[in-house]
C-alpha cells in the first residue's frame, strides 16, 4: 500500500521579528531583524547583551488566555506556544470542542521545549529557600513541567490523541514536525499540532553566555551581530519565541477543503553518538550526513530534486563544516548547489524552538516561491565560498519557483533532524 | 467588618476561578465551591492565598482543609482576624 500523504494546513508563528505568520512573513522578506539590545542583561553583567525576543504587550494575551491562565503566569515559553499553536489551529480552519463534548479522539498536541517557565521556576525556588513552599499556590507545576505547553495547547483544543513534548535541545522543533508526521502516517492520528517553544531570559541564556560562545562585540550594532556563514561570524544570538505548524492527512485534508502550504514528504533524525568528533556539543559529520541522505531516500526523492535549503548555520566556526556536509551528503556544490539560507542572521538561534520557526519560515518560501535573503554575510566564509557559488546564497530575497526544500536542524547531544518539504500539487 | 463586606470581598476574589457563573448569581452561606460554583479543586489553594492577601491573615492547614463552603471560608477568615 502506498505511503499516506501528509501535508500542513495551518501556520503560527511568534517570532522576534514578526508576532503572527504575515508579519514574519513580511520581515523575513525584507530582511527585517528582530534582534535587540537588551537592558537587564548589560545589568547582569552578560557579555553577550543583545537577543531576539517577541515584543508585545501584556494585553495581547487576552486574546489566548483566560483571566484564570493569566493569574500567575510567569512562563514567556508557554505564552508564545500557546499564542503560535492557536494561531495555527484556527489558520487551519478547525474547530474547537465544547466543554461537554467529546476531545477530538484523531487530534494530538506534539510541541517540544528545552526547558519551561524558568522564571516561574525562579520565583518557586525563592518561596521554597524562604520556608514559603505554601505560597507557591497550584501554578507552579503546570507551569515548569515541561510538558506544560503541550498540556496547555491540548486542554484549550481539546485534543484527544497523542498530547506531548519532545525535547532534544536545537533540533526539537524538527524532531516534534517528524514525529507528528510519524503519528500520521502510520494512521495514529489525522492531525497533529506540532511545534516548539522557548523561553527568552537570563536564566535561559546565561549558560551560552557563560561557554563563551555568543558574540560580545554587537552590543551597540544588535542587527549586525548574527552572522551565518560569514567570515566574521562569531557566534550564536540568543533567540525565543514558538512555532506550530498543523501536519494533517491529505486525505482528513481533503475532505475539510483545508488549505495546505506544503506537503511533508518524510525525514530522519539519529544521533552520532558523540563518537567520530561528535561530542556533547559538537556535530559527528558522519551522523549529519547520514541523517541527511536517509532523509532524501525516505522522502522518496534525488539529491538533485532539492531546491533549496534551509540549514541549522548558528554563525559558530561550524557553519563551514555545516556546508561541506550537505555538499557531501547530496553530492553537490558550486553552481550544482542548492539555495541555502539561515533564520539565524534575522531571529538569532531560538534553540529549542529554533527547528519549528524556521521550518514555518521554509513552508512560506514554498507556498509562496521566495527564497529570502541571508543578512550579514556579505563577506562570505572564504572556506564556504569555496564549496558553493556566491549566487546560490542570497543576500537580498529572491524569487523563484520552487519545489522542494530540505530542513535540518542540529542540537547539543550530537542529535540530528532534517525534513524534506514539498510545494503541495 | 461586616459579614456583608466580608462576603462580597470573598465573592470578588473566587469570580476569576468560577466556572458555573448561575452558582455565583445564587450564592449563599451554603454555596459549595467545587459542587455548586465548579471551582476547580487544584484552583482551591489559589482562592486560600487570595484570600490571605486580602485580609492579611495566614491560614493554616487544618483552616485550609475546612474551606470549602461559603460558610465555612467565612468562620475561618473571621477567626483568623479576631486573632490578629
Amino acid at each position: 500500500m502506498d505511503k499516506k500523504r501528509v501535508v500542513i494546513t495551518g501556520l503560527g508563528v511568534v517570532a522576534p521579528n514578526g508576532m503572527n505568520v504575515s508579519d514574519f512573513s513580511n520581515a523575513i522578506k525584507t530582511g527585517t531583524s528582530g534582534i535587540q539590545y537588551i537592558d537587564e542583561l548589560n545589568q547582569l553583567k552578560f557579555s553577550c547583551q543583545i537577543a531576539g525576543k517577541p515584543s508585545y504587550t501584556n494585553d495581547y494575551l487576552n486574546n489566548y488566555f483566560n483571566t484564570v491562565q493569566l493569574k500567575g503566569l510567569n512562563a514567556s515559553g508557554i505564552e508564545y506556544g500557546v499564542i503560535a499553536g492557536l494561531d495555527a489551529w484556527k489558520d487551519a480552519g478547525l474547530t474547537i470542542p465544547d466543554k461537554t463534548e467529546n476531545p477530538l479522539w484523531d487530534a494530538g498536541i506534539i510541541f517540544g521545549t528545552g526547558v519551561l517557565g524558568v522564571d516561574k521556576f525562579r520565583e518557586a525556588i525563592y518561596k521554597v529557600d524562604a520556608g514559603n513552599v505554601r505560597r507557591l499556590g497550584s501554578t507552579s507545576v503546570i507551569q515548569t513541567m515541561a510538558s506544560g505547553i503541550s498540556a496547555f495547547l491540548g486542554g484549550m483544543l481539546g485534543c484527544g490523541n497523542i498530547t506531548t513534548t519532545n525535547s532534544s535541545a536545537c533540533s526539537t522543533g524538527t524532531e516534534a514536525i517528524l514525529m507528528a508526521y510519524d503519528r500520521v502516517v502510520s494512521g495514529k492520528a489525522e492531525i497533529i499540532l506540532a511545534g516548539s517553544t522557548s523561553d527568552s531570559g537570563p536564566y535561559v541564556w546565561g549558560g551560552f553566555d557563560a561557554m563563551r560562545i555568543l558574540p560580545h562585540k554587537y552590543n551597540d550594532n544588535p542587527t549586525a551581530a548574527s552572522r551565518p556563514m560569514s567570515a566574521t561570524a562569531s557566534g550564536f544570538v540568543p533567540g525565543s519565541g514558538a512555532g506550530a505548524l498543523v501536519v494533517e492527512s491529505l486525505e482528513n485534508a481533503q475532505k475539510r477543503g483545508a488549505t495546505m502550504y506544503a506537503e511533508i514528504l518524510g525525514g530522519h533524525v539519529n544521533s552520532g553518538g558523540q563518537r567520530n568528533g561528535g561530542s556533547m556539543t559538537a556535530p559527528n559529520s558522519i551522523a549529519v550526513k547520514e541523517c541527511i541522505r536517509q532523509a532524501v531516500i525516505n522522502s522518496g526523492i534525488e539529491t538533485n530534486d532539492i531546491d533549496t535549503i534551509n540549514g541549522h548555520l548558528t554563525a559558530t566556526t561550524k557553519d563551514a563544516t555545516e556546508i561541506e556536509n550537505w555538499c557531501d551528503a547530496l553530492g553537490r556544490k558550486g553552481k550544482d548547489f542548492p539555495y541555502i539560507n539561515s533564520l539565524k542572521s534575522l531571529v538569532g538561534h531560538c534553540l529549542a524552538a529554533s527547528g519549528s520557526i524556521e521550518s514555518v519560515a521554509t513552508v512560506l518560501q514554498l507556498k509562496e516561491d521566495f527564497v529570502f535573503g541571508n543578512i550579514n554575510c556579505e563577506d562570505l566564509h572564504p572556506e564556504i565560498a569555496a564549496m558553493v557559488d556566491r549566487e546560490r546564497i542570497p543576500s537580498k530575497t529572491i524569487t523563484k519557483p520552487l519545489q522542494i526544500a530540505a530542513k535540518a536542524s542540529f542540537g547539543f547531544g550530537d542529535v540530528n533532524a532534517c525534513i524534506i518539504f514539498k510545494k503541495y500539487s | 467588618m461586616t459579614k456583608e463586606e466580608l462576603l462580597s470581598k470573598l465573592k470578588t476574589i473566587i469570580e476569576p476561578y468560577v466556572q458555573n457563573q448561575e452558582g455565583l448569581q445564587n450564592m449563599s452561606e451554603d454555596t459549595n465551591f467545587i459542587e455548586d460554583l465548579e471551582i476547580n479543586s487544584a484552583n482551591l489553594v489559589d482562592v486560600i492565598l487570595d484570600v490571605e492577601d486580602e485580609f492579611g491573615i495566614e491560614i493554616d492547614n487544618d483552616g485550609m482543609d475546612k474551606m470549602l463552603t461559603v460558610k465555612a471560608s467565612i468562620e475561618v477568615i473571621q477567626d483568623k482576624l479576631a486573632a490578629k
